[in-house]
């Protein structure tokens, strides 16, 4: 696969106004569209090519691509449905990237969060749903919170990479997540599929009025919203940026880098455990298997295609959330393979990756200095 | 309790047994993974390495029904992802960890797609040679049915320590791997030897994926590999980079995976899920204690990403 050799032309076709002062205030964010856009355009062909390969029409796929994402109100709304999960789980990736970390453990705090909102909704079956549900996004906040402080503060006190141990926390999560849910937690009545005790249709957080699509999408907005805030529009913000872009000047200027990395972490973790609440209380019901969807996974790929910004991860997010939303109608109409939608995540992933070469080599944005 | 002859030694010699058939494919990515970082860059994508060699090596051995050319066509499958990895990150300020991550995914979706009409049919098998012929009870002849691929490989750990410590290859990826300036300065190119060095390394695991696939556990499925590529990765900073500790290290990880499905044999079922877990805690647990705030790990290579 050539990688994304093509973009610098397609970039250079869509030139705006010459007028160098607007390129020097707005040519980084052109950029920022830009690039990813071609970056996600050559992913595209690619995978138009790759299924070309066996046989099928890639303008078929693009066109069910396009109904089943985006093409009525019911693929609209399963579109934002996933994009719901995916805002959070993204902003576990991108709120650690601001101190330069890598964190790829999302799936792990999605499914201990989802695992403690699940505890603390059934300890309390007497009280009103009102109390349930907050408790149950404390719980997931709480829960899904540690697990990644667990990684930063590894990090920080014992210097483990917080690449690989938050990934080995995923597996561990789910090796615990299946021990309870198939021993102390289970509900007798599951048989086939070992699952939780059902939390009650009273404590589920139900649809936004007028539509299909959970409350969990505005956990995620306001999420995202209060990220964004947070990192550009607080001191806090400022002095995790500043540790992220250098960390001795962090410490020689007094700021507690110790203190930033477990709160970040802390918050990031929050955000994916806030999403494994929301897949219990606004789909599942109950604490099983089916949780590790891989919402995880794909939200690290947001948080890279968005550039690890809190609001662009919105859009993004809604984006990879269509494509997910796509491969049920791929699978019916083209025969694909349910993967497919992995496929064409990785190879949107290579290309967005490959594309960060071309920052700064833009030959019409060189106006900027 | 499964078997009254044996009683609890079971659970020892399913262990052992474990170590030597679980170890391979640790064994295989971690020597690869070995290889590829001393030359200065690290694969977190050797994941998806291990699941995409597992499917080409079954669907070849299926479709030739040569399990060696499956072998064969995971090796050759896991440099092309290695070349890819490799081609890359060679391009400016393009970061080897967030290419790694994009290659697990991207091996692991493409190997389920690929890999959708294998999950029916049986392919041939490897073959097993029985260095358990002199005792009579099962159990035992059951653990020393051995893979020649596992002797490969610990053939392969003393060859490479050897290959780093005298070779001229050795010499210049272990160069690339301290100081890119040095070897530019010699006027060998850091990317190609990089490239090179993360192809072997691809070779190596689609061959440990082989393993899995076409012996151990011996069928193709998506539930395949679930991070036995990223605990290699993983079990290669604990062995200092050292092939021959990465032959130790992958013999306890072999034994620590084997120990979930040992106790279930003799009954105990409880902890199923958190024994199965036991590689993942003991690698996160070997890397808290041997790593150190303070000070970069002895051996590391300079140039690595993760270390710095």
């Amino acid at each position: 696969m050539t990688t994304g050799s093509a973009d610098p032309v397609e970039a250079v076709g869509v030139a705006p106004a010459a007028d160098p002062g607007f390129l020097q205030r707005y040519g980084a964010t052109i950029e920022y569209i830009l690039i990813p856009g071609a970056a996600l355009v050559g992913a595209l062909a690619t995978f138009g090519l790759f299924v070309a390969l066996f046989g099928k029409n890639p303008l078929d796929l693009y066109f069910y691509m396009y109904q089943g994402a985006f093409g009525t109100w019911f693929s609209w709304q399963n579109t934002l449905t996933r994009a719901a999960p995916l805002i959070l789980t993204a902003l576990c990736t991108a709120l650690p990237a601001q101190l330069g970390m890598v964190i790829i453990g999302g799936e792990g705090a999605l499914l201990i969060g989802a695992l403690s909102a699940t505890s603390v909704a059934l300890a309390m079956p007497w009280a009103s749903p009102l109390v349930v549900q907050t408790a149950m996004v404390c719980a997931g906040v709480i829960g899904g919170g540690l697990w990644i402080t667990l990684a930063g503060a590894l990090r920080q006190y014992r210097g483990v990479n917080e690449t690989i141990s938050s990934l080995l926390l995923v597996y561990i999560g789910l090796a615990v997540l299946n021990h309870l849910v198939e021993g102390a937690m289970r509900d007798p009545a599951s048989l086939n599929k070992p699952s939780t005790r059902e939390i009650g249709a009273a404590n589920m957080i139900g649809s936004i009025p007028g539509t299909d699509v959970h409350w969990g999408l505005a956990f995620g907005l306001v999420a995202a919203f209060a990220s964004y805030i947070l990192i550009y529009h607080t001191v806090f913000g400022f002095s995790a940026r500043v540790a992220g872009g250098n960390i001795r000047a962090a410490k020689i200027v007094g700021l507690g880098v110790n203190k930033l990395i477990l709160t970040i972490c802390f918050l990031a973790g929050g955000a994916a455990g806030i999403a494994g609440m929301v897949e219990v209380a606004a789909v599942q019901g109950r604490t099983n298997a089916n949780l590790a969807a891989g919402y995880g996974f794909t939200g690290i790929l947001v948080a890279f295609l968005a550039r690890h910004n809190p609001l662009a991860i919105i859009p993004v997010a809604i984006l990879l959330g269509g494509i997910s939303a796509s491969g049920g109608l791929l699978q019916r109409r083209l025969g694909l393979p349910d993967a497919s939608v992995l496929v064409l995540q990785g190879i949107i992933f290579v290309f967005v990756l490959a594309s960060d070469a071309l920052y700064g080599r833009i030959g019409f944005l060189k106006g900027k200095s | 309790m499964a078997d009254g002859s044996l009683g609890l030694w079971t659970v020892p010699l399913a262990v052992f047994g474990g170590a030597i058939r679980v170890s391979t494919p640790f064994l295989f990515v971690s020597l690869g993974e070995c290889i590829t970082e001393r030359s200065g860059r690290i694969n977190l994508g050797l994941e998806g390495t291990l699941v995409m060699g597992a499917m080409s090596a079954y669907g070849i051995s299926y479709l030739s029904g040569s399990p060696w050319l499956g072998v064969l066509a995971a090796g050759i499958t896991g440099a092309m992802l290695g070349a890819l990895h490799a081609g890359i990150c060679s391009l400016p300020r393009v970061n080897d960890i967030a290419v790694g991550i994009a290659l697990m995914l991207f091996g692991t979706g493409l190997a389920f797609y690929l890999g959708k009409p294998l999950i029916e049919p049986t392919a041939a098998r490897l073959p097993a040679i029985d260095f358990g012929w002199w005792s009579d009870v099962p159990q035992v002849r059951a653990a020393l049915r051995i893979n020649v691929l596992f002797l490969i490989g610990i053939a392969l750990a003393p060859i490479l320590y050897w290959a780093f410590k005298t070779t001229r290859w050795g010499l210049l990826i272990r160069t690339a791997g301290e100081s890119s300036d040095a070897a530019r300065a010699m006027g060998y190119s850091v990317l190609a030897i990089r490239l090179r060095a993360t192809m072997v390394g691809g070779f190596l695991s689609g061959i440990g994926g082989s393993f899995l696939s076409l012996f151990y556990p011996g069928s193709w499925n998506e539930g395949l590999s679930s991070g036995q590529g990223i605990t290699a990765v993983a079990l290669v900073i604990f062995a200092r980079w050292d092939p021959m500790l990465c032959l130790w290290a992958s013999l306890a990880f072999g034994g620590a995976a084997a120990l979930g499905p040992a106790l279930q044999s003799v009954g105990v079922t409880s902890g199923y899920h958190l024994f199965n877990a036991a590689p993942y805690i003991l690698t996160l647990a070997i890397m808290i204690i041997t790593c150190s705030p303070k000070r970069t790990l002895t051996g590391a290579p300079a140039e690595l990403s993760i270390t710095r």
